[in-house]
């Protein structure tokens, strides 16, 4: 048990310092990715409720794809397929090639993958707006921008919240595939750990209690903003 | 984007393709078994057995899967060797592969997934039909069996196979502890070949057939279900 502790002690060689810099690292690819991905969302949502056609299959082909193909499978792809576009680009712009900070790939790569689960959550939410309340916005003069910001996006979000909770939780836990491509987040060192102490069982609850309070902590703020966004509305059972 | 390696490689991709579905289906079934009592004592079970069930999926919904599976491969692998006698026993050449390893964490995590599902689903059956089921006299066992089960199950279907597919898509995870499931055969490709969009691609391609036949079987069995009235 001395053993566990001096393992787990914040200071080198004890890994514990390492493992809360990983779990740093996990909150800021999984909060940079979220925002990336509602803003993705939003926009998706928004052309598909309002686009052209071609708009909406290409949106359509997106989340459709998106959401058959693993998300390992997506990540490799995305993050090779990004890095070889985004020099393509620098190059022909006459710029030298460069190598992709790690922190901003995994949140691209995560935030793309999720923009196509945001986009279905909040198209379904933007939809169940009740209708007569838009008029109700339209007949006292609302512009347009003041309509979404004062009636659709407050009406919308009881019915979103619920999804997009769910996406922060699977996109917290998606950052852990990104230690398959080498990125230094709470799961690659967790394993870079126990393979250098050898204490395999130790290190991996560790992570797994890591995960587990960081989950616990986003579902009681969530529960806050739902019931601050829920008020007004009629109780549900 | 050049195809020279597909024809060697393809007999690996099916075999990839084999072991993927053995992944999934074995999982799904473990995993659905356990996750039935693990819904049902959290709606009428006692209170012991409802907290531990409710400990246990939010664990295991808290967790990543890589880490369950690092932990359940390398955590528990790692612990066999010690016990005595091991190695000689009968169980020694089913512990030393890593298959095994899979289908337990995987089990699992479809086990903690649907037993949350299947909470809601439980209760969701109108109290009323219960009450009718024991009231021409079925046991408890009967009851569950062909009402509160066959109800529980039709109410959630659609939400029951979105997390069939999802644990399909988490299949790949299992190429991490030397798996040669489909993806892991890509990888394989890309190492020996040196191609690295070709054969993500096509595993990609794979992953996208196998998702939409999938699609396509629940559909078909969600509309072979009795449904009232006359949608």
């Amino acid at each position: 048990m001395e053993n566990a502790f001096e393992l787990l002690a914040y200071s080198p060689p004890g890994w514990g310092g390492a493992l809360l810099r990983g779990l740093l690292a996990t909150v800021q690819i999984a909060l940079g990715a979220y925002i990336l991905g509602l803003i993705i969302g939003l926009f998706g949502a928004m052309g598909k409720i309002y686009g052209g056609p071609v708009l909406r299959w290409s949106l359509e082909i997106y989340t459709t794809l998106i959401r058959a193909i693993p998300e390992l499978v997506l990540i490799l792809l995305l993050y090779y397929a990004g890095s070889d576009f985004l020099n393509f680009i620098l190059e022909s712009m006459g710029f030298e090639r460069v190598d992709i900070n790690a922190l901003a790939a995994g949140i691209f790569v995560i935030g793309f993958v999720q923009g196509a689960y945001s986009t279905e959550v909040l198209r379904g939410a933007f939809q169940a707006v009740n209708p007569g309340q838009i008029e109700a916005g339209k007949a006292i003069g609302l512009s347009r921008f003041k309509l979404q910001t004062r009636v659709i996006i407050p009406a919308m979000l009881p019915y979103a919240l619920p999804g997009l909770a769910n996406l922060w939780l699977i996109a917290t836990k998606d950052t852990a595939l990104l230690a398959v491509v080498g990125f230094s987040e709470l799961a690659l060192v967790t394993k870079q750990a126990a393979t250098g102490s050898r204490e395999y069982m130790l290190f991996f609850v560790a992570a797994g209690c890591l995960y587990l309070a960081l989950s616990l902590v986003s579902t009681l703020i969530f529960s806050l903003i739902e019931r601050h966004y829920r008020r007004g509305q009629p109780d549900q059972g | 984007m050049q195809w020279y390696w597909l024809p060697e490689y393809l007999p690996q991709f099916i075999q990839g393709i084999w072991i993927t579905l053995q992944l999934l289906v074995i999982s799904l079934v473990i995993g659905m078994s356990l996750a039935i009592p693990i819904g049902l004592v959290q709606v009428t079970g006692p209170w012991p057995l409802a907290w531990a069930a409710r400990v246990f999926c939010t664990v295991i919904r808290g967790t990543p899967l890589l880490i369950q599976l690092w932990l359940v491969y390398y955590g528990l692998g790692s612990l066999f060797p010690f016990i005595p006698g091991i190695r000689d026993s009968m169980l020694w050449p089913i512990l030393r592969e890593a298959f095994p390893y899979a289908i337990l964490a995987f089990s699992v995590s479809v086990a903690g997934y649907e037993g949350e599902i299947l909470r809601g689903a439980f209760r969701g059956v109108p109290k009323g039909e219960l009450e009718a089921a024991r009231a021409i006299g079925m046991s408890p066992f009967q009851v569950l069996r062909r009402v509160w089960l066959p109800r529980a199950l039709q109410n959630v279907f659609p939400t029951l196979t979105g997390e069939f597919i999802l644990t399909l898509k988490a299949t790949p995870l299992a190429a991490t502890i030397t798996i040669y499931e489909v993806y892991g055969i890509g990888s394989v490709v890309r190492q020996e070949t040196y191609r690295i969009y070709e054969p993500l691609l096509f595993v990609a391609g794979i992953y996208l057939v196998l998702t939409f036949i999938l699609v396509l079987f629940f559909r078909y069995l969600e509309n072979r279900m009795p449904k009232r009235g006359i949608a």
